[in-house]
């Protein structure tokens, strides 16, 4: 046997799976053009409520960070903080909470997002349910008055507090023009009041190929068709509440949607309609977060009525296999 | 499986063909032993003609065997044979070697002249007598692909010179330099296989090649000969996507293209087919790509079968810092090898090397569910379950998931952000199946 083992000139030598090349795009990196996406409503909403906005943004960022980091530290896992989700789900909450929200309000979500959402389940990619979403929603059920405090934006003349667009049309309230709301001149909570610029973000995200427009489109159409079926301005209920954000942002997390185009398309459809539910039946005047969050928990059974389509498929696949099987006998006999 | 003629996208991957100038270098200087593997091909390895202490002259027969699936080896350089012996191999298994100290006099065997052939019959023989495999790497011999089953339904001869790996010129460089041995070896088989038409697949990022050949065919009148422009994406050359992509035929695993009524060869096979009915030289020698960070340098040339991976290396100016992996073959699909004391054998087409950074790929981290890979995938597999149910061994799930269809193009390992090593997971799973399967029966 030639020992060609060893290496003339010592080297030591790597041997993996082929490719041997990868993309330059990673997690890290599809995080931050998430996060940078999500910088024209960080601007928009400090220009609109104030510096307030912008500083709640940072400490729910901090806290997130923080929690995971600590999280880690304490189940000894290795750290995952440098993915950068934790930035993004610390944007999102904050985008979904009222601008005078008190800090530890704030905080005691980002503990629920990501100790309880998030890593309890496993951590990146394990989590069911969105994490800025359900956060949300228990603070709204807990807080119900600190989250419902809304401050009238910076246009609104001498008024303190500024009614959102669905609570007023709830109370029979004169509404505010489409304009205002698509440049996000109502109140609200702090990333959801400028559609306009929660578009800039969102088309970013498409021209950098990091989300398909399937569910946002399929969302957008079913509340635009329902509302017009209901007899209500179509407009109204996209650019009012949180729609825009949730359809754009929310509904397009990768780890809590469905991943093939059919389970989108439902995944759209069924957001749509139980927001637009809510909004006209419900108690509640807004039903993103709660729709989002019940279709998160449906994915799973998505998933396999999609992995039915594609088995549809496969059954016809199956004679390709037999004729394989021939061929391969053939050689075989070939052999012989 | 859902959207239909998505499958033809295939992904953008930096094509890094710095070697596309370099002219091909004459055959490197003989070296003092070569390593003739007797494993060069797919199928049964072959026995050795020689025992030590024969003399030995380029072109001279050197292995042969009874088998069906096999072909013969001729000897490369001139001299005596020191030992057969075992070596292993780049798979890590026990390969057969003839071990040749050469007198670097490269004296020619008598009787090397082209061959004359007049029957469909005598023109497949002369083919395995070539000692020709598949050169695009698979090393199928390539008489068997030209004796199919159903010979009279096999009427369109594909001509493969898509290239689409990175880094690799080497077809490239067979299209600029050989056009004419193309051309004649497009025509003498298609003349014995009684075939009636021939396309020829050459990505648009070889714009040169493309020029020149439609010229060259223009010239000769061949109307029956085309030029088909493929997209200068991967895996545009993987065999069933080229069939799809020029017959609009779809083609599943196991399928031959011979089933489809094509047959499907590399251009630089083809190339040599020319070249042996013009000389009558069997295959002694290949023309390779060298490149990577870890080379000095990055050139073609041409290089004797069963010269050592160091030798060659040496040729191209030796090392530059430490290589941490050297691939035979493409990035995406080659293999990763142990040592440069390896031999180059028939099917070598490039022998990368890298350095640190290049060689190196990022931590693993979790899946996101992007769903990158399923998008990646030339035949709409879906590669995060697939790794999913890989994990659990799960079989039944793998089966479902038709984890036997996957080309282990590596396309999923490509774009996964999250560098799982979707490539490799298929591949066991693949194997878990087969073995499963095995153990059913």
């Amino acid at each position: 046997m030639i020992g060609n083992m060893k290496n003339k000139n010592n080297l030591k030598l790597i041997v993996s799976a082929s490719p041997h090349l990868v993309s330059g795009l990673n997690t890290q990196k599809i995080m931050l053009y998430v996060v940078i996406a999500l910088m024209p409503s960080l601007v928009a909403s400090t220009w609109i409520f104030g510096f307030r906005a912008f500083a709640l943004t940072v400490f729910c960022v901090a806290a997130c960070m923080i929690f995971e980091y600590i999280f880690n530290l304490i189940a000894k896992k290795p750290q995952t903080t440098k993915d950068l989700s934790a930035v993004v789900t610390g944007i999102l909450l904050a985008f979904n909470l009222p601008v005078s929200l008190p800090y530890w309000i704030a905080a005691v979500g980002c503990f629920i997002a990501i100790i309880i959402v998030k890593q309890l389940f496993g951590g990146i990619g394990k989590n069911i349910v969105n994490p800025a979403i359900t956060a949300r929603v228990v603070l709204l059920v807990s807080f119900p008055a600190a989250m419902t405090t809304w401050q009238a934006t910076r246009f609104a003349g001498d008024a303190v507090s500024g009614a959102t667009p669905l609570g007023m049309i709830k109370e029979g309230l004169e509404v505010p023009s489409n304009m205002d709301l698509f440049l996000g001149n109502v109140g609200g909570s702090m990333g959801e009041v400028s559609a306009l610029a929660l578009l800039i973000g969102f088309a970013f995200l498409l021209f950098k190929k990091v989300v398909s427009p399937l569910i946002p489109i399929c969302y957008l159409a079913v509340v635009f068709f329902f509302a017009l079926a209901a007899g209500e301005d179509p407009l109204f209920h996209i650019f009012a509440g949180g729609v825009m954000l949730g359809a754009l942002f929310m509904a397009t997390d990768y780890v809590t949607t469905p991943v093939l185009p059919p389970g989108q398309i439902i995944f759209g459809l069924g957001c749509g309609f139980i927001t637009m539910v809510i909004r006209i039946w419900g108690a509640y005047p807004e039903g993103v977060s709660f729709s989002i969050l019940l279709m998160n928990i449906l994915v799973p059974h998505i998933d396999r009525l999609c992995d039915h389509i594609i088995f549809k498929v496969k059954t016809v696949k199956k004679k390709s296999r037999s004729t394989k099987k021939t061929v391969m006998n053939n050689i075989k006999e070939g052999t012989k | 499986m859902v959207f239909k003629g998505k499958s033809l996208k295939g992904i953008k991957v930096d094509h890094n063909k710095t070697t596309e100038g370099s002219k091909t270098e004459r055959m490197i200087p003989v070296p003092a032993y070569v390593y003739i593997s007797m494993s060069q091909h797919i199928g049964a390895p072959c026995k050795p003609l020689l025992g030590p202490g024969e003399m030995v002259r380029v072109g001279q027969l050197i292995a042969d065997s009874d088998a069906f699936v096999s072909v013969p080896i001729h000897s490369s350089v001139s001299g005596t044979v020191e030992k057969i012996d075992g070596i292993r191999s780049a798979t890590g298994g026990e390969d057969k070697v003839m071990v040749i100290k050469t007198d670097r006099k490269q004296d020619l065997v008598e009787g090397i002249k082209p061959p004359r052939i007049r029957s469909r019959e005598g023109f497949v023989r002369e083919v395995r007598a070539s000692g020709l495999v598949g050169l695009g790497g698979a090393a199928f011999p390539t008489h068997i692909k030209f004796a199919p089953k159903n010979p009279d339904e096999v009427k369109t001869l594909i001509v493969n010179g898509a290239e689409c790996e990175p880094f690799i010129t080497s077809d490239y460089r067979t299209m600029i330099e050989d056009t004419d041995d193309i051309i004649s070896g497009i025509k003498i088989t298609m003349k014995y296989l009684d075939m009636e038409e021939c396309f020829i697949g050459i990505e648009s990022n070889k714009p040169d090649a493309i020029e020149l050949i439609k010229e060259k065919l223009h010239e000769q009148g061949l109307d029956n000969i085309k030029v088909v422009t493929l997209k200068a994406s991967y895996p545009q050359g993987a065999e069933r996507v080229l069939v799809e992509v020029i017959t609009g035929k779809k083609m599943a695993a196991g399928v031959l293209p011979a089933e489809l009524g094509v047959i499907v060869s590399n251009i630089t096979t083809i190339a040599f087919l020319g070249q042996y009915f013009r000389t009558g030289m069997p295959l002694i020698s290949k023309r390779i790509t060298v490149d990577g960070s870890a080379v000095r340098q990055p050139k073609n040339i041409r290089v004797p079968i069963g010269a050592m991976i160091s030798d060659v290396i040496e040729f191209c100016g030796g090392y530059r810092g430490k290589p941490s992996k050297i691939i035979m073959g493409g990035p995406m699909m080659g293999r990763a090898i142990f040592s440069d004391n390896l031999p180059i054998v028939k099917h070598n087409n490039a022998i990368l090397a890298f350095t640190g950074r290049q060689a190196y790929i990022e931590e693993e981290t979790a899946c996101i569910n992007c769903g990158r890979c399923y998008r990646a995938c030339p035949i709409n597999l879906l590669p995060y379950a697939l790794c999913k149910a890989y994990d659990k061994k799960d079989i039944e799930r793998l089966k479902e998931l038709d984890v036997m269809q996957c080309m282990e193009c590596g396309s999923c390992a490509y774009v996964c952000p999250a560098r799982k090593p979707l490539g490799f997971t298929n591949k066991i799973g693949k194997q878990l199946v087969k073995e499963a399967s095995a153990n059913d029966r």
